[in-house]
Order: structure tokens, then sequence, then C-alpha cells
């Protein structure tokens, strides 16, 4: 079982996530530089190519599978994959479409969407894929989806939260949100609905260091509006960098306060000590040792703090 | 035959629903939206990129097909049994019946099928969960 998991299905306690960065070249090397920096402070960390070496690095991976880029065999082959050498976080994501990326030329696929990959998912972990051939014996796996709490129709949001609930999902990590009022009613909804406990919902937040990271979000990520106000909060700081972590940090707690939720992911963009600051202002104590309590790929590279 | 049958219903649904021919029409659980004009041909529901104004992540001209879909499934006088199929797990389209007559394959029940796995995953024997 995943510390993910157990933590979730088990305990009480608030979990944190990670977005993993991108790696760009010198793959291992750098990922064990963000490993390093990620080691102790989170009970997983996103992924997809990556999840692998994130594994053996000592670092928990959440496997995010999207239905842009492939089709339901290789969807599957993916899980399979993974699983093979001890993923068992998995995430399914409908994904931005390609025309929001940087070669907007590719084709998009789109062979499942995201309630479907739940139930897709749900089928594997049941030991068999989609055809009915039996897998044997079947993978353990943890299953999570994503929602975003302010995109339109906001009253339909939690029915989806539903829907990826039957189909299978255990957690659901949400999209940045920097609409306040949007995430208490959808959190107000999950509850009122009678889903908290059923499905752990863990917001997402954002580490930046001014307001130009606020206007590519508010201008070019499909699904995030930031309102004028927020940037020009931290456009007309006298200092931006610490004005934009503490906008972190109040959008961090307030999210952590909201019902049905059970922890937090966090995006970091800004690479530098505030990742730190933002886990000790939360209360988060660094792990002094792996708390992995499946890591069994392990080889020397692994990190030891 | 096959084919003079999915002609008419091309020439029929072409114009009305904007019908991309999947072959296995829920139109009436969408309220009477067809999923397949939405850019990702998403069956359950709105991605999460849906812009302010309600329009497509991809089309910013085009007002979200699964916004639409909700707004008619409220308001129109739909059948309530056709309302209540709004919110099912629809599954993933079997691509083999790309231009085929959906209205033939309603009849003969060919729409309904999916492969065994699919079938045995309930919602009944996912809640249930395995455990190993």
């Amino acid at each position: 079982m995943s510390t993910l998991e157990h933590k979730l299905m088990n305990t009480t306690e608030t979990v944190f996530t990670a977005e993993f960065h991108s790696l760009d070249g010198n793959g291992l090397e750098k990922a064990k530089k963000y490993a390093d920096r990620f080691q102790g402070w989170f009970d997983g960390v996103s992924n997809v190519a990556t999840a692998i070496a994130i594994k053996q690095l000592g670092l928990e991976p959440i496997l995010q599978i999207v239905c842009r880029d492939k089709n339901r065999l290789a969807q599957q082959a993916d899980i399979m994959g993974a699983s093979m050498f001890g993923v068992e976080n998995f995430v399914a994501l409908t994904g931005d479409d390609v025309t929001a990326g940087d070669e907007p030329e590719a084709r998009r696929v789109f062979d499942t969407d995201g309630p479907q990959l739940v139930r897709l998912m749900s089928t594997i972990k049941r030991g068999e894929y989609m055809s009915g051939r039996k897998i044997d014996p079947a993978p353990h796996m943890f299953i999570g989806a994503v929602e975003n709490p302010a995109a339109p129709p906001f009253e339909y949001r939690v029915q989806r939260v539903a829907k990826k609930y039957a189909a299978g999902a255990k957690f659901l990590q949400l999209q940045i949100c920097y609409h306040q009022d949007r995430l208490e009613k959808f959190c107000a909804g999950v509850r009122d609905a009678g889903l908290a406990g059923k499905i752990a919902i863990i917001p997402t937040v954002v580490l930046v260091k001014g307001a130009r990271p606020l206007n590519f979000m508010h201008n070019s990520v499909p699904g995030i509006d930031v309102p004028s106000d927020q940037i020009a909060r931290v456009e007309s700081a006298a200092n931006p960098a610490e004005e934009a972590y503490l906008q972190t940090l109040e959008f961090a707690q307030h999210a952590l306060a909201q019902p049905a939720v059970r922890g937090l992911h966090i995006t970091d963009f800004r690479n530098d000590e505030t990742l730190e600051r933002l886990m000790t202002d939360l209360g988060r104590v660094r792990q002094t040792t792996n708390s992995s309590t499946t890591n069994e790929v392990k080889d020397d590279h692994a990190y030891s703090a | 035959m096959t084919t003079f049958i999915a002609t008419i219903e091309h020439v029929v649904k072409g114009p009305v629903w904007g019908c991309q021919d999947c072959g296995q029409c829920v139109l009436h659980s969408t309220g009477m939206t067809c999923p397949m004009n939405c850019p990702k041909t998403l069956r359950n529901g709105p991605c999460g990129g849906v812009r302010e104004n309600g329009h497509c992540e991809v089309k910013p001209e085009m007002k979200c097909v699964w916004l639409k879909a909700y707004d008619r499934t409220q308001d129109w006088p739909l059948p309530s049994s056709w309302k209540d199929e709004y919110n099912h797990l629809r599954p993933p389209v079997d691509n083999r019946l790309k231009g085929t007559s959906s209205w033939k394959n309603f009849f003969t029940k060919r729409d309904r099928w999916t492969p065994t796995g699919w079938k045995n995953s309930t919602d009944e024997s996912v809640a249930q969960g395995v455990d190993h």
C-alpha cells in the first residue's frame, strides 16, 4: 500500500503532494536534484515518464495518465508497465488540448475521456484488461482523478466528482483555483453530496515569484482564471516576490480549511527556498527517513536524507 | 440497404444536430447535443478547460458543447428518463461503428455492446473493490 493510500484511507492526516518538474535533458541527474528538494516533504509526486525514476530515487510517484496523448491500449500498457516497478498511485486526466501546448500541430487522441479512464483503471485493478483478458495477480492500485472547481458549469462540477467516485476514484486533485468563493462552494457541494470521507479532495496551489506567471496562467493555461485584483496585489507590492509567497500561503491555508479537503498539491514555479518555507508555515515537519512503506525498488542512487 | 439508412440518417441528423456519424448515438441523454462536436470528443461531461464565458478551450468562438448539453437537459421538455441518463457513465466509443447507422445499431443493440472487462466493471464491482 502506498503512503498516500495509507494516509488517506486509514488516517486523518493531511497529505501533501507535488508536481514534479519537467526534466528537459540530463534526465536522471536532474531528477535526483529535484527529488532531493522534495524528499521528506511530500507523500506523492507526479509526472508521466519519470514515475519510475522518482520511485527509484526514494520518492512516491503519482503517475498521471492523460487521454490527450494515448489511446486505450497505450494507457493500459503504461499502467501495467509502471505497476511492474511498484508504482501504485495513478491519476486519470482528460488533459489540456494540444493547442494549449508548445506543439499545437500534434494530433490529439482522446480515445477515452477522464471518467472512462478512471473506470478503465478500476478494471485493471479488478484483474482484467478492458477486453476481459485476465491479469493475475492484479496490480495494487490507488486511483485518483482531477477536477476544476473554477470552470463553468460550477454547479455541475460536484456531479462530476460523484461520477468519478462511482467509476473508482478515491482522491481528486484540483486545478489551481484563484477564486476562493468557487472553491468554498465546490467543497461544500462535495460534503453536501455525502462524498466527504469517500473521496479525498486535494486542491492545488502554485509558488510563483511575481505577477508575470500569474498573467501567464490567466492568459495561457486553459481553465485558470486569475482575478485582476489578485494579479494587481502582487504587481503593485513593494516586494512582489514576498507578496506572491504570502498570497500562496493564504490560498493554501484557505484551501486546507475547506470541508472534504484532505491535503494539498503544490506546483513550484519558483524553485527557491519558499518551498521549504511554505511547508514549514503549513506546519509540515520534514521527514528524516524515507516515509514510503512500499519502496521495493532502490538502488545506489537512492537519496538518503 | 445499410448504406441507404446511414445516408438518410446523415441527411436528417447532420444539419440539425451536427451529427458526426459515430454510429452510437447518445443525443437523448445529452440534452439533444452531440458530444462528438466537442473537439476532445468527450462523452462524459465538460473538461476543466471551459473558459470564463462558457466557451470552448480549443475553439474560443464556440460555446462548450457540454454547457449546452447541461442547459438543455435542465430547460428542455425532455422525458425524465432521458434527463436521468445525463449523469450515466458512457463507455468509450466503439470506433468500428464510425459511419454506420446508429438507428440500425440501436435496433440491433449493437450500439450497447461493450468489451467484457468494461462490462464486468459495474458501479457495484468497483465499489466493492479488490484488496490485494
